[in-house]
């Protein structure tokens, strides 16, 4: 052991870590629903989205964290400002908050809260130490096309629906103008 | 040396001191390279339109960027009254986050890399979309009409070019099979990516998006001069614009030492040691990009996009599964 090793203490690090990813997902996400501006809503995600890549990285899994990056960072939410900037013009008066829609918004967040934390509550898992750690790219791969092919079957569907409806958008806009 | 690298690994350890070695190493040499850069390009523009290019300071003008560096440093950040003002002060810190983590992957001598990590390809390209995040940041909150519609732009040729990217680099990393960036260069031991027939192919998609990618001509649409001024960070003024620029020139370097290591068998050469080849290689890329620069026009939007989209999204797909079949194929006959 190394002088400077035996002052850094592991387990203090890892606190640390966890302590600043946690906190940029949770700000993140305050900022995504909180604030008035819409770009700095999508800003906030982009935050929290990073805060998950970090918590995924905490536990071990670099090749999520990174595919976190990627898609959510760097693809959805640039997809989503892009989308924002086309279609509203930016500046000028905000609209007022209606009571309405934000109660609504809240229960539904309740709901999937209680909802969430009771199968979370539910589940017995299993403690780290009698899981398999082969958290590799070829163990992920087998995993997905083999116990969760299912899933993986669906998100290939939701994507299909997704660029039918693009496709279906825009071609009803261009007969239009003819 | 060996001495105080000794010293170094008592003091703090193996990981630490590699990891701070390679920072220290890394920040250094992201300064030397875009004061070599910025030289380079004015040297290369002048050049190749038969002009000197700067010549006053120092022998060929070589401590000009230097001087123009020390100028930038000294010039006043000026703030306009309706900038956003948190996003127009985060976006050029922001910009050059993301800059020095790529390197800490790169495999740049036999045995030499920061952090062999298994997906470190992912990494680099993980972070790197931050790129266009920031972008975003500086366009809009510049509360500029010139800053938003180089923004606007930027990104929706970020989106367009990184499919073709990385579909590209998925292809490299099937002919690999692994992410590892030391691998990569380890299975190119015996010929290396390029020399294959869907490896030129690929890379020369890689080179294109690229390109596209660090927003560099004929595609710098984002920073147009002759239509949106100086596009996102027109309003942007000192260090901060230096800033933009820093990134912007690492963005080339690191992008080409990603090329060199994907397609080019990274530090593999005769001869000379591994690392001279590795910078070698990435500066005959990153002169590429030069050349580009000064030799094609630029494009108009739509065609930039609609390239993309209809010409290298599917070629680069279709390389992906020749690609695939061309290894099972070696497979099987071995």
């Amino acid at each position: 052991m190394t002088p400077v090793q035996g002052l850094i203490r592991p387990d203090l690090v890892a606190k640390i870590g966890f302590g600043l990813v946690a906190a940029a997902t949770f700000g993140g996400a305050i900022i995504a629903v909180f604030f008035r501006n819409i770009i700095h809503n999508v800003l906030g995600l982009a935050l929290a989205l990073f805060g998950v890549a970090g918590i995924f990285f905490y536990l071990g899994s670099p090749f999520l964290a990174f595919m976190e990056l990627l898609i959510y960072v760097g693809a959805i939410t640039i997809t989503i400002t892009f989308a924002i900037m086309l279609s509203k013009p930016i500046g000028g008066p905000l609209p007022e908050r209606s009571f309405k829609k934000t109660l609504g918004a809240g229960s539904v967040c309740v709901l999937i809260f209680g909802l969430l934390s009771y199968i979370v509550m539910g589940t017995k898992w299993t403690p780290a130490a009698m899981r398999s750690s082969d958290w590799s790219v070829k163990a992920i791969g087998q995993m997905l096309l083999t116990k969760y092919d299912l899933v993986f079957e669906l998100i290939s569907l939701v994507l299909l629906v997704s660029i039918l409806g693009a496709i279906v958008t825009a071609r009803y806009g261009r007969g239009r103008v003819e | 040396m060996a001495d105080l690298y000794q010293k170094l690994v008592m003091l703090l350890g193996d990981d630490l001191t590699v990891l701070i070695l390679g920072i220290v190493l890394t920040l250094g040499f992201i300064q030397f390279n875009s004061l070599f850069l910025i030289w380079l390009e004015r040297k290369v523009a002048g050049h190749m339109q038969l002009r000197l290019g700067p010549m006053e300071v120092g022998p060929h003008g070589i401590i000009q960027t230097i001087a123009d560096g020390i100028k930038l440093v000294g010039k006043q950040l000026i703030t306009p009254r309706y900038v956003d003002k948190w996003l127009f002060m985060l976006a050029p810190v922001i910009v050059l986050m993301p800059v020095p983590l790529a390197f800490l992957v790169l495999p740049v001598h036999p045995g030499v890399v920061v952090l062999d990590m298994n997906v470190g390809i992912l990494l680099i390209f993980g972070f790197s979309t931050l790129n266009v995040l920031t972008i975003l940041m500086a366009g809009w909150g510049s509360h500029n009409k010139y800053s938003l519609l180089g923004a606007i732009r930027a990104v929706a040729q970020n989106i367009a070019y990184e499919s073709p990217l990385l579909v590209t680099v998925i292809t490299a990393v099937l002919w690999a099979r692994s992410l590892n960036m030391s691998a990569i260069v380890d299975a190119q031991d015996k010929i290396w990516f390029v020399f294959t027939p869907w490896g030129a192919l690929a890379f020369l998609i890689f080179l294109i998006s690229a390109t596209a990618e660090t927003n560099r001509a004929p595609f710098d649409l984002p920073e147009a001069e002759s239509e949106l001024v100086a596009g996102f960070h027109t309003e942007y003024s000192g260090m901060r614009f230096a800033m933009f620029f820093l990134a912007e020139y690492t963005n080339m370097f690191i992008v080409s030492a990603v090329g060199v290591t994907l397609f080019l068998g990274g530090w593999r050469g005769p001869i000379l040691p591994g690392f001279i080849w590795f910078l070698l290689k990435s500066y005959v890329l990153v002169f590429m990009f030069l050349w580009f620069r000064w030799t094609f026009p630029r494009v108009r939007f739509d065609q930039l996009l609609g390239f993309a989209w209809k010409v290298l999204l599917p070629i680069a797909l279709v390389n992906l599964v020749v690609t695939g079949g061309a290894i099972k194929l070696i497979d099987l006959i071995r």
